[in-house]
């Protein structure tokens, strides 16, 4: 086994972030991405005439949502009942996940990849109207996005009997206000409705009853962003890509103590030392690695035993306990203190729950003021074990994963998941260390 | 209108709940199984008479074969399954819940409304934790901010499981209450400078699981244990909504929706919630009184009622029975209207008689189109709306036909002349010249026979209601009074020959269906029966029966104006304030002879009475009224009377004797019971049978006797055991009459009787639909037409004299057109003059959408300047010149 600060060379494999490397100056214009092969894939689906056969090299390609929830895209289109018209696509941009930002990357600089992406996925579907629910916070983003949509349109690309096929396609861009709930499909299409951004009761899920209870596919930006390639490489081609049921590539947005934070597009199958240490540069100042988040902020850590464990969906998930999620690794060195990490997490949490349910609207607060207080001296010994058992009660049996929960959405688990990293590998530091402090208050 | 509409899953499925097999319809929701099967999972957010929406998470259970923890309330029964509502995980679940509900909330029990009946304590008392072992700061707010003039808020003891926005969303149709901010600091809001100004937001008083949300009218009057409950029937209106009266030392306190399915399902509108405080206003009048000389001087009641029946003897010997006329009587008891239709034309002899004041429909239509009950809405092919606008004048109707199209999705065609409460909900739409009401109706019926009726909103609806089933439901009220009845009747006359139709007549006081059935209208006796029909079998049993039919409310005050009424009486009537034309009502009272008050207050009619006979009111009297669809309900007698005030129909039978009669009728029972025996509609309808059926009986009896239910159990508000239940719907519970149960006897008894009635008495009486009536007048290019209906929050005794109704009223102004508003060159809100045939007044003129192009809307308000003083009776409609003012 290689040591933790030791780093084989290691490259991506560019799919989706190739065009934007390639013309770093002009990858979000209409000129620059058709002279890079910009809706060649659409023309070729149309020119098919076929929809269900886009659907079939979706599902043979295996691509599953980039968005954190890891379900197959090809299933999720079929779940869309057989006559039922009108039905929507909306798009998912609002990317919120701490630490995330590959989507950003993607709308700002290959909006053309994206709406390639969304008419092919409409055509394959059938239906005339996408959403696009764009994060309020991009504002870059938002503008080349619509300068994209006036110039895809002006080219035919969009709008009525696109390239002469005969089929038809509106997007509606729709900005957020900055709340990370309405990431959550059911709270978007809330939110898209004008309603107040809280998730709803699932079932009916969205492909029966979703927008303006029309049936719906929700898809994230990235995993849309992928299709047309997929339509260009052929679905099983692109499943040769990855291990197991973690077929293609996927955006790896790197942050914290790394030398090279940044999105990195790695071939699933490499492990999370090759992205962290390979494509991140180790961590800084050669210091040594206290643990890592390995999908978002939503799931539990991982430490340096892990580093060499494989980047897979299905293998993070049963033998590691935790998720790839939204696919952001965020490294944490020697100098963290991890009582800290877990109480900031918790802090937005508790400020983004949406309030619907009891658990997480009552719960997350309560963790954040019992992690303070040890964050800060002011604990008891038994603190520690209330607030396990707090996170008990929102997310039952919160040591294990996947995770049960008392909640309505997942959002409020997710608080569990530091305080289960907290049990896992620092318990005793934790437990010392409030008597430490015991000791100091003067009687 | 065939068949095809979609059935309700009637499946049975069997299914284990805590390891006991039970059976229950597909698709009901797990938590009302159990609970119907003696397992009570605790909830919060859950209503039984609302969508769920699994907010709270206190009922979450383990089913087999489902992952995690499914909450109760949203996880329909399935054939096969297997629940479980008390295993570890899910009693760790519950504590956790409850132990989250509590670190914010405050605990301030002590001074809170709530305390003693509260859900939050008692699940936390059954399925909570023992202890708290939060011990950071709690979340504060400002203790309890109005949310409206009625309704307060405490933010700190809201537990934000969303019952109260979701009913003014779902149920009233109001969103104006939503949820603000997230997390722990989630609250209910109001729009910025909009108030929770809903007509139903009572209703989230009693359904809030804890004391977050406070009756000011309420606030700090009672501790629950302290009330003393009545169940009653809510008068304020004709919708008859089922309530639970609660007093303490003798005051009115607190009046509860109790949920009768078939009416008002557990809801009440704000002014029936809270009218109860003018029971106890100042302004009472408790005690007799006689005029001597022009001025009025308390008396005794034998000296006043001495007084009063020598006036009557010598109007009868001097000028004959019809000298006498008794206006009102709709706001009494059923056996009010009795005993003073017995007393009148009984006794006295005169048919000048009218329990209405020239502002609703004639008793000939009311007392014989076909009747629908409420119920049958949610079951229509279809509905019609000609009348005025429900939410205003019967307000939980409205909430049913909205429900009806809304839930049921039942077409619903708008006739009214304005914009309605109900003009968003509807299918279809169609506004014409008020005036002409028969030819939308006409248009209707060709439209249902298949024919194109010219109007698109009319073709759509009828497109909409063909193929269903079920009946055509036509409710039916003057859509304006500035309007005589005739373009109402003539659309009625064009309506009944649709199928399958049936009418809900949308007249509003309190029991003005009660005394029109009972014979308060000229042409009628007791029962739905005509003069003439009745003659035979009346003459018997009273003293005497009218020779001829006599005047109505119009007729009389016309009479009294000419000095034709010897003695006037008004029975709770204030025709100056009522009455569409108050010049004339004005003139009537000054010419009649000499005018008797039958009261609780002093109002611009009673105070020129030459005597005072003061009654006793809601919540004071026993007896029973009948709503709207025919309906006989009881009233619960919560308080006893102030001063020496007397029940209506006592005054009647004391004054019978002093003239000859003595009526023979000691308790109030005995009055429901002679009614029973003696109106054939009424045939069966004994006391005893009303103290046992749980929703009342519909009349005539007989047809429903298969609809009667018989109480099994006592009204259930604070459980003997496990959790105060008056936030959940509250029941009475029933079963339907067995055969060899003890309830069997009283059903038996009312078939025998109603048998016998319909064998002997007269036959119910049927409208003629061969009703003839003219057309309105053109209206000239520079008049609009006038459309006046009520509000809500009238100038009617129950609002100026409940404190806490009275702010709620608005001025009122002439409501016009933009269009409209311009060419009369003035600015919104501007004084104008408006002339009409009867009388010029000045008025500020405003525009509202909700007025077509030539028609200008003027609330009946009774002070101020109301559209009485304008409206003239003595045409068909009311056409307004306004002017501005130079
Ligand atoms: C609390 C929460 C936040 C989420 N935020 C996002 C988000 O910002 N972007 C996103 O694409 N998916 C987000 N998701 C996942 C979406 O619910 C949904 O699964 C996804 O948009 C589906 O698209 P995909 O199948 O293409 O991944 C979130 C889920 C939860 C529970
Ligand atoms: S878990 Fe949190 S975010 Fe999700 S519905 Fe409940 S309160 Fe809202
Ligand atoms: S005010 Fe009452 S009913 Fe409304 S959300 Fe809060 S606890 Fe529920
Ligand atoms: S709708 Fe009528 S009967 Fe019902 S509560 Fe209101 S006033 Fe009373
Ligand atoms: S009662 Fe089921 S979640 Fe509230």
């Amino acid at each position: 086994m290689t040591t933790a600060n030791t780093s084989e060379p290691f490259s991506e494999t560019r799919i989706v972030t190739r065009r934007l490397h390639e013309r770093p100056d002009d990858s979000w214009t209409i000129d620059g991405a058709l002279a890079s092969g910009a809706y060649d894939s659409l023309r070729q689906v149309l020119a098919q005439g076929d929809p269900s056969a886009v659907q079939a090299e979706a599902t043979a390609s295996g691509l599953r949502g980039r968005g954190g929830a890891n379900f197959s895209t090809g299933q999720k289109w079929s779940f869309l009942p057989k006559d039922t018209f009108p039905r929507y696509l909306v798009v998912n941009g609002d990317e919120g996940e701490p630490s995330t930002f590959k989507d950003r990357m993607l709308l700002e600089r290959d909006p053309h990849q994206l709406l390639e992406g969304i008419v092919i996925a409409s055509y394959a579907i059938q239906c005339n109207l996408a959403f696009i629910y764009v994060r309020g916070e991009f504002a870059l983003g938002h503008d080349r996005l619509m300068r994209a949509i006036a110039d895809a349109r002006a080219k035919g690309f969009i709008g009525k009997d696109i390239q002469g096929s005969g089929f038809d396609l509106d997007v509606v861009v729709h900005r957020g206000a900055g709340a990370y709930i309405c990431g959550e499909e059911t709270a978007l299409l809330e939110s898209l409705e004008g309603e107040r951004g809280m998730p709803r009761l699932k079932p009916p899920f969205p492909a029966i009853e979703g927008l303006y209870a029309k049936p719906t596919v929700v898809n994230n930006v990235e995993t849309l962003s992928t299709l047309p390639h997929i339509v260009r490489m052929g679905g099983e081609e692109y499943a040769k890509l990855g291990m197991a049921r973690s077929t293609g590539t996927r955006v790896c947005a790197l942050s914290g103590h790394v030398k090279r934070p940044g999105n990195y597009e790695v071939e699933f199958g490499c492990t999370f030392r090759d992205i962290i240490f390979g494509l991140g540069g180790g961590i800084r100042d050669d210091n040594a690695l206290k643990f890592f988040l390995p999908g978002g902020a939503s799931f539990q850590w991982l430490v340096e035993e892990h580093l060499d464990e494989p980047y897979d969906m299905d293998h993070a998930a049963q033998k590691l306990g935790t998720s790839l999620g939204s696919g952001a690794v965020m490294v944490f060195d020697e100098t963290t203190d991890p009582v800290r990490v877990a109480w900031r997490l918790a802090k937005f949490y508790s400020h983004e729950s949406c309030g619907k349910c009891t658990p997480c609207r009552e719960g997350t607060g309560w963790v954040e003021k019992i992690l303070y207080r040890i964050l800060h001296g002011y604990a008891s010994p038994e603190d520690f074990e209330m607030v396990c058992d707090v996170a008990d009660n929102i997310s039952p049996n919160f040591m294990a994963a996947p995770f049960n929960q008392t909640t309505l959405c997942p959002l409020g688990p997710s608080v569990a998941s530091p305080i289960a990293s907290l049990a896992k590998y620092y318990r005793d530091e934790i437990i010392e260390r409030i008597a430490a402090q015991q000791a100091e208050v003067p009687a | 209108m065939t068949t095809g509409q979609a059935q309700t899953d009637t499946e049975l499925v069997t299914l284990t709940i805590d390891g006991r097999e039970v059976q229950a319809r597909k698709g009901e929701l797990l938590i009302k199984v159990a609970q119907e099967n003696g397992v009570y999972i605790p909830r919060f957010c859950w209503h039984e008479r609302m969508e769920p929406v699994g907010m709270c998470r206190m009922c979450l259970v383990q089913v087999d074969g489902m992952r995690g923890f499914p909450p109760a309330c949203t996880t329909p029964v399935a054939e096969g399954m297997v629940a479980h509502t008390d295993t570890e995980p899910v009693k760790k679940i519950q504590d956790g819940v409850l132990e989250f509900l509590l670190i914010n909330h405050p605990l301030d029990c002590p001074v809170c409304d709530r305390g003693g009946e509260c859900p939050l304590q008692d699940q936390t008392l059954a399925f909570g934790p023992g202890e708290s072992r939060f011990t950071e700061e709690k979340r504060h707010f400002e203790k309890p901010i109005p949310l409206s003039g009625l309704v307060l808020l405490d933010r700190e003891r809201c537990i934000q499981c969303g019952r109260c926005t979701r009913f003014a969303e779902e149920i009233a149709g109001d969103p104006l209450i939503d949820f603000g901010e997230r997390s722990d600091r989630m609250q209910v809001v109001t729009f910025p400078d909009e108030p929770f100004s809903s007509y139903f937001s009572g209703n989230t008083v009693q359904i809030c699981p804890v004391g977050a949300l406070l009756s000011k009218p309420y606030r700090f009057k009672a501790r629950p244990w302290d009330l003393s409950t009545s169940e009653t029937t809510c008068t304020t209106c004709a919708v008859g909504c089922r309530g639970a009266l609660q007093s303490s030392s003798n005051r009115l306190l607190r009046l509860l929706g109790v949920d009768l399915d078939a009416v008002n399902q557990g809801w009440l509108c704000d002014k029936g919630r809270y009218g109860y405080e003018w029971v106890h206003a100042d302004e009472r009048v408790l005690e007799p009184s006689v005029r001597v000389r022009n001025a009025m001087v308390d008396v005794s009641w034998p000296e006043a009622l001495e007084a009063v029946a020598n006036e009557l003897q010598r109007a009868i010997e001097l000028h004959g029975p019809s000298s006498v006329a008794v206006l009102g009587g709709a706001r009494g008891s059923n056996e009010d209207a009795y005993a003073w239709v017995r007393l009148a034309k009984g006794v006295i002899g005169t048919d000048n008689v009218d329990a209405q004041l020239g502002d609703g429909l004639p008793a000939d239509a009311v007392l014989g189109l076909p009747r629908a009950e409420i119920d049958d809405l949610d079951q229509a092919a279809a509905i019609v709306l000609l009348g005025p606008d429900l939410k205003e004048e019967l307000p939980v109707l409205y909430l049913r036909v909205k429900q009806a199209a809304v839930s049921k999705k039942v077409p619903l065609l708008d006739l009214a002349p304005v914009d309605v409460g109900l003009t968003p909900y509807a299918t279809a739409v169609s506004r014409t010249v008020p005036g002409e009401e028969g030819v939308a109706a006409e248009r209707l019926v060709a439209a249902i026979g298949g024919r194109a009726s010219g109007d698109a909103g009319i073709d759509a609806f009828a497109a909409a209601a063909t193929g269903r089933s079920g009946p055509v439901v036509v409710v039916l009220g003057r859509g304006s009074v500035a309007q005589s009845a005739a373009p109402t009747m003539r659309a009625a006359a064009a309506f009944a020959a649709l199928p399958n139709v049936r009418f809900l007549s949308a007249l509003r006081r309190g029991n003005v269906h009660g005394a029109l059935d009972l014979g308060l209208a000229p042409g009628f006796l007791p029962g739905r029966v005509t003069l003439d029909a009745g003659r035979g079998w009346f003459a018997p049993i009273w003293q005497t029966v009218p020779k001829e039919r006599g005047l109505d409310a119009e007729g009389i005050l016309r009479a009294a104006a000419d000095g034709k009424v010897r003695v006037l009486v008004l029975l709770g009537a204030d025709p100056v304030a009522d009455f569409p034309d108050t010049d004339l009502a004005r003139r009537a009272i000054d010419g009649a002879g000499y005018v008797v008050a039958v009261d609780a207050f002093l109002s611009e009619s009673t105070r020129r009475a030459d005597a005072f006979l003061p009654c006793t009111v809601w919540g004071e009297k026993a007896g029973t009224t009948t709503n709207l669809e025919g309906r006989v309900q009881r009233l619960g007698r919560k308080v006893s009377p102030e001063g020496t005030t007397m029940d209506d129909w006592r005054i009647a039978g004391e004054l019978a004797v002093r003239l000859g009669n003595d009526f023979d009728l000691e308790f109030v029972d005995e009055v429901t019971d002679e009614i029973a025996t003696v109106a054939p509609a009424h045939a069966g309808a004994r006391s005893q049978l009303l103290r046992r059926s749980r929703d009342g009986v519909v009349l005539p009896v007989r047809e429903h006797l298969h609809e009667i239910m018989v109480r099994t159990g006592d009204l259930n508000i604070m459980a003997e055991d496990g959790p105060a239940v008056s936030w959940d719907p509250i029941r009475v519970d029933a079963a339907e009459p067995s055969e060899e149960g003890d309830a069997a006897h009283e059903v038996d008894e009312a078939r025998g009787e109603a048998e016998r009635l319909e064998r002997e008495a007269p036959a119910h009486h049927e409208w003629d639909r061969a009703a003839n009536v003219g057309d309105a007048p053109g209206r000239d290019a520079y008049a609009l037409r006038l459309v006046s209906g009520r509000e809500l929050y009238d100038g009617g005794r129950i609002t100026t004299c409940s404190p806490s109704l009275a702010p709620l009223r608005k001025d009122s102004a002439l409501m016009v057109h933009p269009q409209d508003l311009a060419r009369i060159g003035v600015e919104e809100g501007t004084q104008v003059r408006v002339t009409s045939s009867r009388a010029t007044v000045t008025l500020p003129v405003r525009t509202h959408p909700s007025v077509p192009a030539g028609t200008a809307r003027l609330p009946f308000t009774a002070d101020g300047r109301g559209a009485s003083e304008l409206i003239d009776t003595t045409t068909m409609v009311t056409d307004l010149r306004v002017e501005t003012i130079s």
